[in-house]
């Protein structure tokens, strides 16, 4: 048995010098078990895919356009606000410009032309030719007199064009669904993944000292992190965020407080069992510091646990996230939000696409997490062998 | 000769793993018959363990497969048997015990039920006739007072009472073929020759087989009629005991024979400075009792020790597990706190913090018994080696620490190319070079070498033996050496302490102790070393 380990991994070892990562054998394994999932290895290149994507959410969906080619010169409102007077020269006086109504486009469209991302909405983009009383249901519901009934010239108006369909219909403020989804994607999974960061760092922290020190730190510890994990949660957010102002990164600042402690467990564990490992005596006889042993020696041991836990804290997150938005207690008003769809489709049971964008992205979202979630875990599984 | 009771022809086994296969035993045959005790010998590695546990299917199918061979007792294939029919025949024909007695025993259950239980699932006896035979069994293997063991669990026994009742629970239905996998290489010296003798009268009387498995060949002697000595999978070798020895036909066995640890230490030079003095050693720790967590009364770990390690010269420290040789030797060091005086050269270092005793990690180096626990698996061999150069020259630059690094494994005698790689990929003798490497990489003038040598084969026993005479030789080295193997620190110490429960049993030159020892208990323990003698009851631990 202990001939074929070795003679697996020596027929394994060039590859690892040749390949563009320098990974060691054991995380080559761990790389092809987690390849071996194939459900998790496809969600992990959709997530990836759809949160670049989403990362780059202003050139996909955006009320103005990508680049204009106006009198020989190039402009690029996604990065820059124009005022009026560049377009309109004497007659523009507004120090914004919006790129929808027909003054400008007109005068685009005589002396150069417009890239426009796919969708022409941004999140909060207030949709005023929507053929009925928002929610409007998504464009495609409608046939091609009733979706331009409200633009200026009717079906011939240039305006009314698939690029300005609201493919998933608008909220109740006449706000494109679609939009609001990818910004709101993009906004929850940012969310989920600082919260998840943060908190792994100081729950690592704090872990890796009760479990190294033992003892009088430990035991102390332990008795705060249990009376502060017996806090009820949600109330302290609610009373919380009613009292701050409301905010990403306040809201941020809030849940670390309480998420940090789900990593404490495991890592304490891991350290406690590997701080009388003989490697580390080894290292105490050789005068390593506690930092550098703790660093260098334990804290691998305690990274499998840890990277098992952390999908499920950044899905935790984000579900929390969404709930509180759902609860008017999350971001401030007019965020990109799913919670605030989600909301929104609980007041308009008769606009049922508001409801069922909210769910679909949320439930494809914490779905392909804790798919990669589960390929993570079972690739740092030792025991797991895939055929 | 009766007819054989176990017949194997042809027998492989191979194991896949990731699509590759790999043939761990390679057409083995041999047999055993009534009465008869056949030791199967060979480095770890060899197929052993795996031969001997296809005999009763425990290997992990279907990652484990026989390419080929049957495997007859009394004229069934027990390859061919299915899962029901192996039960019939494991634990009441066949019966087998295992290397560790440690872990074989279920930690959750009393001796009786452990007994018990097999008796009740082959004989299906009630309760109260389970008891009378478990308590006839544990009389039968030397257990004293079996009626207040009963109710004992694992826990409250020492490894040789726990290697008796494994004993007692393979003899319970009266096997015909007793396997015994390394039964005694985790015992003491003096513990493993009771077990020989008990293992080699319960066999008598009961006329029973026997294939004892072992990489010991001073236990082969002992104990078996017969010896198959296994290399890479394959017998190179069987035949009767006494031929094996008297006239080894392969160079492999001839290899095997003459790897006894050999040599003699350095000449004992009573002038040499003094690198390490301790004076008066206490470890005790406190036994906390009651609410208010008194200290009660002290287990005194090291009680009271002197000791002197001259430039150049080896103390050896001998003595049962459990007798304190360990913990003398961290105190010494300063990794566990103690009482009394300890001088390192010309400073005074028993009152040093951790801190203040960094800056001298560098002279003073540890070397760990156990090669697969004291290298982290997920550090390079160049990391392992050069972490103490990072701290304790941190002057040097990536270059010239690597170039140490070489240095420090080419002395050891691996290959330079070795330090890219991972101490996984190493075998046993291999990681300890590489943790000897770790330690000579700072220049130390004193090593404690924590039983070094006892999780390693005989034939790499004796290599590291020599590379650290050698080592010792070239830096002049001062070396504490821990060991319960005599005979590895009569190759090795100037200066031998014989250690039982925290004190000194008997202290002197090496050659004294070892020619004309003056107490019965070390006396005892050169029997059992040298010629696995068991001593007069009382004189060492059951």
């Amino acid at each position: 048995m202990e001939g074929s380990a070795v003679t697996l991994t020596r027929t394994e070892s060039p590859a690892a010098k040749s390949g563009w990562l320098n990974l060691s054998p054991i995380n080559q394994r761990r790389l092809e078990n987690f390849k071996a999932n194939r459900r998790g290895y496809w969600s992990f290149w959709i997530f990836l895919v759809l949160f670049i994507l989403s990362l780059f959410a202003e050139f996909i969906a955006n009320d103005r356009p990508i680049l204009v080619r106006f009198k020989g010169e190039f402009y690029a409102p996604v990065f820059q606000n124009y005022p009026e007077d560049v377009f309109l020269g004497e007659e523009g006086f507004l120090p914004t410009t919006d790129y929808k109504i027909i003054e400008i486009t007109e005068a685009i469209a005589e002396h150069g032309w417009a890239i426009w991302p796919p969708v022409r909405y941004s999140y909060r983009t207030v949709n005023t030719e929507i053929p009925e009383p928002a929610p409007a249901k998504p464009s495609w519901l409608y046939d091609k007199e009733a979706r331009c009934a409200n633009y200026a010239e009717g079906v011939n108006d240039p305006a009314c064009i698939i690029g300005n369909w609201n493919w998933l219909g608008t909220d109740d403020q006449a706000r494109d669904v679609l939009a609001r989804s990818i910004y709101g994607f993009r906004v929850s999974v940012l969310f989920g993944l600082i919260l998840t960061a943060f908190s792994a760092v100081i729950g690592v922290a704090a872990g890796a000292v009760q479990g190294y020190f033992g003892g009088w730190v430990d035991l102390l510890f332990q008795r705060f992190i249990e009376i502060w994990s017996s806090m009820p949660v949600l109330y302290i957010l609610l009373i919380l965020a009613a009292v701050l102002p409301p905010g990403f990164w306040v809201l941020l600042g809030i849940m670390l407080l309480f998420t940090w402690v789900g990593f404490v467990g495991v890592v304490r564990a891991e350290f406690l069992r590997a701080r009388n490992f003989e490697y580390v005596n080894a290292a105490r006889a050789l005068g390593v510091g506690d930092v550098a042993i703790m660093f260098r020696h334990l804290l691998p041991n305690a990274m499998v646990a840890t990277l098992t836990f952390l999908p499920f804290i950044l899905n935790g997150s984000i579900t929390t996230l969404t709930s509180l938005d759902f609860l008017g207690l999350g971001l401030p008003p007019g965020s990109a939000s799913l919670g605030e769809m989600m909301s929104q489709g609980r007041n308009n049971l008769q606009a049922p696409w508001l409801g069922l964008s909210g769910f679909f992205v949320i439930s494809l979202m914490l779905s392909l997490l804790i798919f990669i979630g589960e390929a993570t875990r079972d690739a740092f599984d030792p025991r797991k062998t895939f055929k | 000769m009766s007819d054989p009771i176990l017949k194997i022809r042809d027998l492989s086994v191979a194991f896949s793993q990731g699509g590759k296969t790999n043939l761990a035993v390679d057409h083995v045959s041999f047999e055993i018959s009534k009465g008869e005790t056949v030791a199967l010998v060979g480095e770890s590695g060899s197929g052993k363990s795996v031969s001997a546990l296809s005999i009763l299917k425990l290997l992990p199918y279907p990652a484990a497969s026989h390419p080929s061979g049957t495997i007859l007792f009394k004229g069934e294939d027990l390859l061919d048997n299915d899962e029901e029919d192996l039960r019939r025949v494991r634990g009441d024909d066949i019966t087998m015990i295992f290397q560790e007695p440690m872990t074989s025993l279920n930690p959750l259950h009393s001796i009786e039920r452990q007994i018990g239980e097999i008796l009740q699932v082959h004989r299906g006896m009630s309760d109260s006739e389970a008891r009378k035979r478990v308590l006839e069994l544990l009389h039968q293997v030397g257990i004293k007072e079996p009626e207040r063991r009963l109710g004992a669990y694992p826990h409250q026994l020492s490894g040789g009472q726990r290697q008796r009742v494994m004993i007692a629970m393979s003899l319970a239905n009266d096997p015909e073929l007793l396997i015994a996998d390394e039964p005694t290489t985790a015992l003491d010296v003096t513990v493993q020759a009771q077990i020989l003798e008990l293992l080699a009268e319960l066999q008598r009387e009961r006329d029973m087989a026997m294939l004892f498995i072992t990489h010991d060949l001073s236990v082969v002697r002992k104990i078996s009629d017969r010896v198959c000595v296994m290399q890479a999978g394959r017998i190179v070798e069987q035949g009767p005991t006494k031929e094996i020895f008297d006239n080894p036909q392969e160079a492999y066995t001839r290899k095997l024979l003459e790897a006894e640890p050999s040599g003699s230490p350095p000449k004992t030079d009573e002038s040499a400075p003094v690198v390490m003095k301790g004076d008066d050693i206490k470890v005790w720790f406190p036994i906390k009792r009651g609410l208010m967590r008194r200290t009660v009364d002290h287990v005194k770990a090291v009680d009271g020790i002197s000791v002197k390690v001259r430039e150049g010269q080896t103390l050896g420290v001998v003595g049962e597990s459990g007798s304190g040789k360990t913990t003398l030797g961290l105190a010494l060091v300063r990794l566990i706190s103690s009482e009394g005086q300890i001088r390192f050269e010309d400073k005074q270092i028993d009152q040093y913090s951790f801190r203040q005793m960094r800056p001298m990690r560098d002279a003073v180096q540890v070397v760990f018994q156990d090669p697969f626990g004291s290298l982290s698996p997920r550090m390079s061999v160049a990391d392992i080696v050069e972490e103490g150069l990072k701290i304790h020259a941190a002057e040097l630059t990536a270059e010239e620490r690597d170039e140490r690094v070489v240095r420090a494994l080419q002395e050891v005698g691996l290959d330079a190319e070795s330090r890219h790689r991972y101490p996984h990929e190493f075998s046993g003798g291999q990681r300890q070079r590489i943790a000897i490497a770790r330690a000579i990489v700072l220049n130390p003038r004193f090593i404690m070498l924590d039983e070094p040598t006892s999780a390693l084969d005989m034939s790499v026993q004796a290599q590291v033996v020599d590379l650290l005479r050698d080592l010792q030789k070239r830096h002049n080295l001062a070396y504490m050496f821990i060991s319960h193997d005599l005979k590895v620190v009569r190759a090795l110490a100037n200066e031998v302490i014989v250690m039982r429960n925290g004190e000194v049993v008997e202290h002197g030159p090496a050659k004294q102790i070892f020619d004309d020892p003056q107490t019965d208990y070390t006396r005892a323990l050169m029997a059992a070393a040298f010629n696995l003698e068991t001593a007069p009851e009382g004189v060492v631990s059951q």
